[in-house]
């Protein structure tokens, strides 16, 4: 079907209003967390808000954030942030099929992938099957712009406004990050495998952070992931559940 | 050696943030529009994987309460502990929305700070 020129225009418009949506308000409320994390572990405002701009993926950005507070090396911090970000790319190969067209070039899904985090991702993988084909790459460009816009716009103001916040609600902000994962996460998760690798990781962290606070989230993710992933595997082949 | 203090200027702490930051994260995102639909899902090597990138964030969430920064660090440790569970529970059990299992954590939290802080 030929698509007139404008449309592509009204499609990224509406994308950009899809915005408003209950799933954007607690990623913005978590970006409050974020801003306040990085507040505390004495990274300026404008470092935050690039961080925001730059990586867009929450995990990452806590990750980084957690790494410079705890002086850890180059490559731990590299390893740690390759390993978290890992679930992006089933998440990217999960969205191609629903947001290309017949003829999207390349360089646009490279582009678009570089907005693919669980919010984009939730909300895409609703909203882009209601769409026509041909509307669905200027609709996620235009709803993927508008968030990272926003988000960061949010570290900066909640950044420069969390000093003043009363202690009890600083808190609670910081407390929306995790709450928010451990959810987002559970309902992201495609079988028990990420279930259980989610309870072991967590499970493991206080005696990893004991043997190095710099080192804890890799050595938590990659014992914890690879005992699941043993286990699993031993189920599958004895045919159990 | 720390990584972000390495070089004591804001261009490094910018590249910092490039480099050890966004393109360990990006490349990720590259490679799934590279390998696209030849990547099976379900191979051993990408179960590996989900369970390790899993358990590395659910790490992230047991440092984040049990290791907090800031203010949070005033509420005790297991009060903490049951906020995160309970909302995770209430989420469970009401509906599987996230909206819901972030309200009553919260709500889990402010309680245990009035009770706990003078």
């Amino acid at each position: 079907m030929p698509v007139p020129p404008a449309s592509a225009g009204r499609w990224f418009l509406r994308g950009a209003r899809g915005v408003v949506s209950v799933p954007t308000a607690i990623l913005l409320a978590a970006m409050v967390g974020f801003a306040g994390l990085a507040r505390e572990s004495g990274i300026s405002m404008e470092l935050a808000a690039v961080m925001t701009a730059l990586i867009w993926a929450l995990p990452s950005q806590v990750v980084l954030v957690g790494a410079i507070a705890a002086g850890a090396s180059m490559g731990a911090t590299i390893l740690a942030i390759t390993l978290c970000s890992v679930r992006l790319l089933p998440m990217v190969v999960a969205l191609l099929p629903t947001l290309r067209g017949e003829n999207t070039p390349r360089w646009q899904l490279y582009g678009l992938s570089t907005f693919v985090a669980v919010t984009a991702w939730v909300v895409a993988m609703a909203e882009l099957p209601k769409l026509p084909r041909e509307a669905r790459v200027p609709w996620f460009a235009g709803f993927a712009l508008a968030l990272v816009v926003l988000n960061t716009l949010m570290t900066i103001i909640a950044y420069a406004l969390i000093g003043g916040l009363p202690d009890m609600l600083a808190a609670a902000l910081f407390f929306l990050t995790p709450l928010y994962f451990t959810c987002s996460l559970w309902g992201a998760a495609r079988a028990n495998l990420e279930r259980f690798a989610f309870v072991a990781g967590f499970a493991l962290l206080p005696a990893m952070h004991a043997l190095d606070p710099t080192l804890d989230l890799v050595f938590a993710g990659i014992i914890g992931g690879t005992a699941t992933w043993g286990f699993d595997r031993l189920r599958r082949r004895r045919g159990g559940l | 050696m720390p990584g972000y203090s390495l070089i004591d200027a804001p261009w490094w702490h910018l590249a910092f943030v490039i480099l050890a930051g966004a393109l360990p994260t990006h490349i990720w995102r590259w490679l799934g529009v590279a390998f696209g639909t030849r990547l099976d899902e379900d191979s051993e090597t990408m179960r590996w994987v989900r369970a390790v990138a899993t358990a590395l964030v659910a790490a992230v969430v047991a440092r984040l309460v049990l290791y907090p920064q800031g203010m949070l660090a005033e509420v005790p440790a297991l009060l903490r502990l049951v906020a995160l569970l309970g909302g995770f529970a209430a989420y469970l059990t009401l509906g599987r929305k996230v909206i819901v299992g972030v309200l009553v954590g919260e709500a889990l939290l402010l309680a245990a700070m009035l009770w706990t802080l003078p």
